[in-house]
């Protein structure tokens, strides 16, 4: 049975409940051409982090928590179906035994979104149903970006028809990759366009980019064409979400922040499955960008295995004993 | 607070590494920091307290080192020292093992120092630690190559150290690694504040097998470490203030001891406006709020291009508001407790006392902790753009041109490091070798590395530590020095002229024959009593002027190395043209039958630097990040040089040659007895396309010269090899702005080209992250 979320729903649902949707603005190249990105000097403070910063005992359970309700919980395979798919959805609802979360005073937190291809999200709309998770679909010929534009953008409709509430779009490496800034633009204004009521999440694929000085700017040139979330990779790329690429996108986040007061989101994909390296992630948006972005309606990780390693900690948080993944549930 | 309630505030909450084994550690060593000398425990008394800057809870008594207790530790070392000297590889084997064993103790090291000093944690377990433990495996490797590489250098003997609060095992490392792996001894003092790290290297040298009276360790304070000054060692390596190493500069002139000097330092911290301003903002995080600003090196001077500045300053201050500063225990604090009330109070007069700017500062704790602080609009001429404040804080102005960048970041007395940051390569690396500093970072701060040499010019000190650069400041050239009998001129009663014509030889100054300012001039006689003419007596204005012309001369050390060979040859070839009647000059005035030698000598020394003028290259370190810190030998500016007497020509020719090769410009003060040779030769430099002011000769008495010349602040160093006991004058009045010194102490000293070289050149370490 496929259940569209009634627009009522959708509207109490949506994630950004407080801030204003990013319209974008002109395409400014000067502003693009003025970026800069140290490579070196970024990596320094990537490396340095996680030495400055560490949540300890009922603080790092409850970050963890902060973590779970932060993960758009993700199934992308060529083998995925439907059982499967429900499956991470009933995962999703109930992200930690009751039990433990009963313990934690945490009871009622599920994680932020599921995240499924097109063909998925009508089955996934209907397993999350009353639970208020929204389900993201992945779009636009993800993951390389290739197929015909009009199909591209012809996803996107029916993703969002299937209730799809956020699209993940990829876009063109290519028009990155020989600095035409303006093609980018405006593929991305389309699809935000394409996306109607539902948040549009872009995904830069960084591993391909070349150059963190490119994901500045392309970061930038999505922001401008009205990205609502900016998202670092497919996870299908060699490398995914880093540190450094973090720290370059966030920056821009907050430049353009900055600038135009528009909160946009941010979402590291594919390569975080340890909840030690989801806290350094959360260390480093709470100082670069602030408390504020500590919110699933502007923060979310892409990941399908870090959930289990929360659990562990959680469980072993609960008891003092360590934990063994056959004691919490799959997704 | 509830799960739920953190859930929603995000806050960090405690996260505190313990203090318990580091307690324990002190509790089962009596509570008190005393002496190790010769391989055992010493004296321990409770003369006064250390503290923990956090808490101001006593962590254990401190004994008060006396000047019997130096001497026994001096005396232990110097026993120790001949046998130490023996083989490279068994120090290599040693400073291996000790820096396995401070491996191994890694996190109690840390913690006490923490406890001790009052920096963060992070600190101490990621930077001065591990840095300390590369310090001793990177010297073991000197240590083993030492005869192979350095076969013409030797320990000095007993080196007495003097190191600082600030970073305590750290400075410990950078003094004894390198001593010791170059077969020198050590008595050590740490700090008053911070002695508790020593006393854990102390038991980790007897774990190391380290043998007795190699390394001694003598607790203290200020007085304890005059005491170490004044003792019977063969050098003193200080870190510390500009104040007390003046003083110590001034204790040791005449003495014959080594000297290096590790001092203060108001580095400039450069952005230009195609940075990646939050990466620069970040570095200033690395550059002025690490270990409280409480550093040598900190980049306290912030300059930014007027364009961004306000952007600038606005990403600066939320930066600001992000840092944590509380408990140095506690894994997630930035920013810790300042060393001592004392320093508190300093830091906070200055900073009260300041009328100018604005000042923006985040909150602190109550106790001894002092906020991050800002304070923009300042200029030059504002106290806390010069003075160094060793705190957390940042004073900042504007430039509008990369030239105006350079002339303010120069504006200072001191000259220790420098940051440059900028995303265009031909601006930064042009902006690196024009900075008056040892160390410029490129788009980074507060690097440092065993591989590399850290150290000033300026009132920020002299000598190198770490890099191969290092190594001279624990070794000396292996030869044996005799005394040399003060050479005085020829007089007669006969007087008359050799030659009929009068002949008054002038001083050269600035390319050209200037009559002295005093008007006077002293007969100069032949061996044989007849009189050859006159020499002009200078005076402290034709050194004034004299100098004067240096600083004109100065295109003369950004020309090329391959220009400067082509005059040297060029000099060479015409006094070789001449070299008969400046062999008869010698001659004559001497009475000696060498001049014909000397001449060729002469000659020859001339060749040889212009064969060096161009090849005596820096070094790439390979240091360990992704990049390169390029060891670039400089000029080190004006030097002005009493010259041998016993030979009038090769004696100039000696320091003239090198120190014009490798780009410096000269006063040079000839023979005082035989001063004619030198005035001949000016009509050679007139000859050889020398330009004007890079080599100005001055004849006249040594003795009176010698106290403006040391004293002169516009003087960059001060060699002596006059028969004229001038070393003791020259040395007390360097102190003044802590000019480099090479004196003969009264010997007749024979160096090799490199040791000419070495002292012709400072190396300035540019360190240059890449990556995009």
């Amino acid at each position: 049975m496929q259940t569209k979320l009634s627009p009522t729903l959708t509207a109490t649902r949506l994630p950004q409940l407080h801030e204003p949707r990013n319209d974008g603005m002109p395409l400014d190249l000067d502003w693009v051409a003025a970026v800069q990105a140290n490579t070196s000097a970024i990596e320094r403070r990537a490396a340095t982090l996680p030495g400055r910063r560490s949540v300890k005992k009922e603080y790092q359970a409850a970050w963890l928590c902060k973590a779970i309700s932060l993960i758009d919980l993700t199934t992308l395979s060529g083998d995925d179906s439907a059982g499967r798919v429900r499956r991470l959805c009933a995962k999703a609802r109930q992200p930690v035994r009751a039990d433990i979360l009963e313990i934690l005073g945490m009871q009622g937190l599920t994680t932020g979104a599921v995240c499924v291809y097109h063909d998925m999200v009508a089955t996934a709309v209907d397993a999350l149903q009353g639970s208020g998770i929204p389900v993201a679909a992945v779009s636009t010929g993800f993951p390389a970006g290739l197929s015909p534009f009009h199909l591209r953008i012809a996803e996107i409709g029916e993703s969002v028809a299937a209730g799809a509430t956020e699209i993940d779009i990829v876009i063109s490496r290519r028009h990155v990759l020989t600095g035409n800034w303006q093609a980018l633009y405006d593929e991305m204004r389309e699809m935000r366009a394409a996306c109607g009521d539902a948040h549009v999440k872009a995904i830069l694929a960084t591993g391909e980019l070349g150059t963190l000085r490119n994901v500045a700017r392309a970061s930038l040139v999505c922001m401008m064409a009205g990205a609502d979330f900016i998202k670092t990779s497919t996870g299908k790329e060699p490398v995914n979400a880093t540190l450094p690429v973090t720290l370059t996108m966030i920056r821009a986040i907050r430049d353009y922040h900055d600038r135009t007061g528009i909160k946009i989101g941010y979402k590291p994909a594919g390569g975080i499955s340890k909840a030690k390296d989801a806290l350094v992630y959360l260390s480093m948006i709470k100082d670069e960008l602030g408390c504020r972005w500590l919110q699933p309606d502007l923060f979310r990780f892409g990941a399908s295995s870090l959930l289990g390693d929360i659990e562990r900690q959680l469980e072993h948080h609960v008891t003092g004993a360590y934990s063994a993944s056959w004691r919490h549930a799959i997704g | 607070m509830t799960i739920k309630e953190i859930f929603d505030t995000m806050d960090y909450g405690p996260a505190p590494e313990s203090a318990s084994e580091a307690l324990q550690w002190l509790a089962d060593h009596g509570a008190i920091a005393g002496h190790y000398i010769n391989g055992k425990w010493g004296a321990r008394r409770d003369d006064f307290a250390t503290s923990n800057p956090a808490t101001g809870q006593k962590l254990a008594g401190v004994t008060k080192g006396t000047a019997d207790e130096i001497a026994e530790a001096v005396k232990a070392a110097r026993k120790a020292q001949p046998a130490w000297a023996k083989s490279g590889h068994k120090r290599a084997r040693t400073l291996y093992a000790i820096a396995r064993l401070m491996q191994k103790h890694a996190r109690l090291l840390a913690v006490m120092e923490t406890l001790d000093n009052g920096k963060p944690i992070r600190e101490s377990r990621d930077i001065d630690v591990p840095l300390a433990i590369r310090h001793f495996y990177h010297h073991a490797g000197f240590a083993q190559l030492m005869k192979d590489e350095l076969p013409d250098r030797e320990a000095l003997g007993v080196c007495g150290q003097i190191i600082p609060w600030n970073f305590p095992l750290l400075m410990l490392a950078w003094k004894i690694a390198p001593a010791l792996a170059m077969g020198n001894t050590v008595v050590l003092k740490p700090a008053e504040y911070t002695p508790l790290t020593a006393m854990i290297f102390a038991d980790i040298c007897t774990q190391a097998g380290v043998p007795p009276g190699v390394v001694n360790i003598v607790t203290g304070d200020g007085e304890t470490g005059a005491a170490l000054v004044n003792a019977d060692v063969d050098k003193i390596a200080f870190t510390g203030s500009t104040e007390v190493g003046r003083k110590i500069r001034e204790a040791t002139a005449g003495s014959g001891k080594a000297l290096s000097l590790e001092l203060g330092g108001k580095s400039p911290y450069i952005v230009f406006d195609d940075a990646d301003i939050d990466s620069a903002v970040e570095g200033l995080v690395d550059a002025i709020w690490f270990n409280q600003g409480q550093v040598c090196c900190a980049g306290s001077r912030l300059l930014v291009q007027e364009g961004i500045a306000d952007r600038f300053y606005t990403k600066l201050k939320s930066r600001m508001d992000g840092l944590r500063i509380g408990n140095p225990l506690d894994k997630c604090i930035d920013i810790g407790a300042i060393v001592d009330p004392i320093q508190l109070a300093q830091i906070t007069k200055m900073v009260t006392d300041n009328p100018e700017g604005d000042i923006y500062q985040t909150d602190a704790p109550a106790g001894c902790f002092y906020p991050p602080t800002l304070i923009t609009g300042l200029s030059s001429a504002s106290t806390l753009m010069q003075e160094e404040i060793f705190g957390p804080v940042l004073a900042a102005t504007t430039f509008r041109t990369p030239a105006e960048a350079v002339e303010i970041a120069n504006d200072t007395r001191y000259g220790l490091a420098a940051s440059v940051w900028s995303e265009n390569i031909n601006l930064a690396l042009d902006i690196a070798p024009k900075l008056v500093a040892g160390i410029v970072w490129i788009n980074s701060s507060n690097m440092m590395d065993a591989a590399a040499g850290f150290g000033g010019v300026r009132e920020s000190g002299f000598g190198r530590e770490g890099g191969w650069e290092g190594l001279a400041g624990y070794t000396k050239p292996r030869f044996t020095a005799k005394p040399i009998k003060q050479i005085t001129p020829f007089t007669t009663d006969d007087g008359h002229p050799a030659d009929p014509l009068d002949r008054t030889a002038k001083l050269y100054i600035g390319g050209k024959q200037t009559r002295p300012d005093g008007g006077y001039s002293n007969p100069v006689y032949s061996a044989g009593g007849k009189l050859l003419g006159h020499a002009s007596i200078a005076n402290r204005k034709d050194i004034r002027n004299a100098v004067e012309a240096c600083n004109a001369a100065k295109s003369w050390s950004r020309t090329t190395g391959h220009l400067r060979a082509q005059i040297l040859y060029y000099i060479a070839e015409n006094l070789s043209a001449r070299a008969n009647e400046f062999a008869t000059r010698i001659n004559t005035m001497t009475g000696n039958k060498t001049g014909a030698e000397e001449v060729e000598t002469a000659i020859r020394t001339l060749f040889t630097y212009a064969a060096w003028a161009d090849k005596y290259d820096g070094q790439v370190h390979g240091v360990p990040i992704r990049g390169v810190a390029l060891a670039m030998k400089e000029p080190v500016g004006n030097i002005g040089v009493f010259c041998a007497d016993d030979t009038p020509l090769g004696g100039l020719i000696a320091a003239m040659a090198p120190a014009i090769a490798m780009g410096n410009r000269t006063v040079l003060i000839a023979s005082e007895p035989f001063p004619l040779a030198a005035t001949d030769f000016t009509q050679v430099l007139e000859t050889s396309d020398l330009p004007a002011g890079v080599v100005n000769i001055l004849t006249g008495s040594h003795a009176d010269l010698a106290p403006t010349l040391a004293q002169h602040f516009d003087i960059a160093a001060v060699w002596s090899f006059s028969s004229t006991a001038l070393s003791a004058e020259i040395e007390r009045g360097s102190a003044g702005n802590l000019k480099r010194t090479w004196v003969n102490n009264g010997l007749g000293l024979t160096p090799g080209t490199h040791d000419y070289l070495a002292a012709s050149t400072n190396v300035k370490n540019i360190w240059i992250p890449y990556g995009e």
